[in-house]
């Protein structure tokens, strides 16, 4: 049996065509992204090596930092409102009737494209004829902004869709978190006189802790790499108010065809986003993790 | 006496505590009926539009229904705006895309969970970082990789680049449900001298189909949503997918809102069937691929 099943040809005609085709299309390009930085090179003609003349432009641009903040905020809004579909999976999975069906409906938008959300919220924010003016107008606000081309309000309206995306889908993970926890602690817990609010705190809480942890990781990382609704909805405008790192690398590659510049800017959220994921690790890095099964 | 009196203070104690708690829940149940409706109304919004012409669009209420439901536009833009063709090609991407990827997907689970080898979870390590690149850090290199290839603007660069990335997410799903297969299955077979080829594919692959469906529609909503890899690598119209093409096809009509909410219908219409038949599985499908165990 051992030596049937630790046959090495079988072994590497299984996962040998996954590798190369990982290698080809993930691994090999983002060390070439980095590569790519230190040339000059529009995408077509021949590449001139620079060293790190894009790197250093990068650091000196404001542009670029603008946009690196722009994703900060919806990384830090994003961990934010975690606390909040916490706190409904929480809900949900008391004794409430539907909970099932709650969640299922929670989840829908992030089941659909970003275009298509991005078209629909264009339309929704559209100045005189979008849901939410009229809506405002009717309740008597006679001059409500034009939310997406107004510096002011941009990042927050953006926001707003994306908290409609993806908040089922937080939803959806704590729920099923929650679920595992075994029955016989909360009982012991209730008998021993615990109030809902305790048993939530002191034991759920710290009993999910691992899966707060990867939701913290993805909402930053997917935070920092977001594009397409950004893309869709403003293009980065109002001047650069919305531009994030992916809508400026997709900028200065496909439109500026500044390939080894685009390449730079590429590599630095690669970077950050590795960096990001290993902070957030450390930071809530426990000794003893705390286990129940 | 003296215990009666506490019984009857008792009871009193419960009764208000019963109060307070039917009032409570009714709280939360419509809380959560709030946040549901919230997900639920921009869609509703969508498909009353999407029925109106630009006058009722303008004159009625918002979330008033359509006076006289104009299907044309449905039928308009189906055969006007080559939303005809680029449903094709999605789906042709999307279904050449899962087949590849389950398939390549299950090899490795099989081999890194059932198989005894060295480098078994080196391997699934190198996948599971997968996870963690951003698609954008890769797009440059890509794009060029492609282009020395001749495969910019074909069908292929996209179901390379779909499968590749799609294979951690489709490995992590599936592994849960390898991990736990009976090793008595196994043995008996290879007792009885199958070889491994054999026994993967006649018996291990038809006991995994459930977690293949699950895996096959979480792949088939993140293809039929994906937008970048199509709007960098996919030139000419006749080869876009929808999610592409509707952001192209909207762009040019503006002010005609009734054909724009009908091609965003039919653009998330699969979506919408597939998340009314088989709910179940996208959310088991979800929990599985976000969080490990």
């Amino acid at each position: 049996m051992d030596k049937v099943m630790s046959n090495k040809r079988i072994i590497a005609l299984y996962v040998l065509p996954s590798i190369i085709l990982i290698m080809a299309i993930i691994y090999i390009p983002i060390v070439l992204t980095g590569y790519y930085g230190l040339m000059r090179w529009n995408g077509i003609g021949s590449m001139e090596f620079i060293g790190f003349d894009n790197y250093s432009a990068l650091l000196k641009d404001d542009k670029f930092w603008d946009s690196v903040m722009h994703s900060l905020v919806f990384a830090l809004l994003s961990t934010v409102t975690l606390a909040l579909y916490l706190i409904v999976a929480l809900v949900l999975t008391g004794n409430i009737k539907g909970a099932n069906l709650f969640r299922k409906i929670y989840l829908l938008p992030m089941l659909l494209s970003s275009v298509a959300i991005a078209q629909l919220w264009l339309k929704v924010y559209h100045p005189t004829t979008g849901i939410l003016n009229t809506l405002l107008v009717s309740l008597g606000f006679s001059d409500p902004p034009a939310w997406l081309s107004d510096p002011k309000y941009v990042l927050g309206a953006l926001f707003v869709p994306i908290l409609w995306q993806y908040a089922g889908f937080y939803i959806l993970i704590y729920y099923a978190a929650l679920k595992n926890i075994p029955n016989t602690l909360v009982e012991a817990a209730l008998i021993d006189g615990a109030t809902p609010r305790q048993i939530a705190i002191r034991i759920k809480l710290p009993l999910i802790m691992e899966v707060i942890k990867v939701t913290i990781v993805l909402a930053v990382v997917g935070s920092l790499k977001y594009f397409d609704l950004i893309f869709v909805m403003t293009g980065g405008g109002p001047n650069g108010h919305s531009e994030v790192m992916a809508s400026y690398m997709y900028r200065q590659a496909f439109k500026a065809f500044d390939f080894g510049y685009g390449s730079a800017i590429g590599f630095f959220l690669l970077i950050i986003c590795l960096v990001a994921t290993w902070v957030i690790r450390k930071l809530t890095e426990t000794k003893d993790p705390i286990q129940y099964s | 006496m003296k215990v009666a009196v506490q019984a009857g203070m008792h009871r009193k104690d419960v009764a208000s505590r019963s109060i307070a708690s039917k009032v409570g829940s009714a709280a939360l149940y419509i809380a959560l009926s709030v946040i549901a409706i919230l997900q639920i109304i921009p869609l509703v919004w969508l498909l009353f539009f999407s029925l109106k012409d630009s006058r009722e669009i303008f004159d009625l209420p918002p979330l008033a229904l359509p006076r006289h439901p104009k299907w044309e536009n449905y039928s308009d833009v189906w055969s006007a705006g080559n939303i005809d063709r680029y449903f094709l090609n999605s789906v042709f991407i999307t279904a050449v895309s899962i087949v590849l990827t389950i398939l390549l997907a299950s090899f490795v689970t099989y081999a890194v969970t059932r198989m005894k080898w060295k480098l078994s979870s080196a391997v699934l390590g190198l996948f599971m970082i997968g996870l963690m690149i951003p698609v954008h850090s890769t797009l440059i290199p890509l794009f060029s990789f492609y282009q020395k290839l001749h495969l910019i603007d074909t069908p292929v660069s996209v179901i390379l680049s779909y499968t590749a990335f799609n294979l951690p997410i489709t490995i992590m799903i599936m592994l849960g449900f390898y991990t736990v297969l009976p090793r008595e299955v196994e043995e008996a077979a290879i007792m009885d001298g199958c070889s491994v080829n054999r026994l993967f594919f006649q018996i291990i692959v038809p006991m995994t189909v459930s977690v293949v469906m699950t895996a096959a529609i979480i792949n088939m909503i993140y293809n039929w949503n994906e937008f970048i890899f199509v709007n960098t690598f996919i030139s000419s119209d006749s080869m876009k997918t929808l999610t592409v093409g509707v952001q192209n096809f909207v762009g040019q009509y503006q002010t005609n809102w009734g054909a724009i909410g009908a091609t965003l219908m039919i653009s998330i219409m699969p979506i919408l069937i597939v998340f009314l038949l088989l709910s179940n599985r996208i959310v088991e499908g979800i929990a599985a691929g976000s969080v490990k165990g």
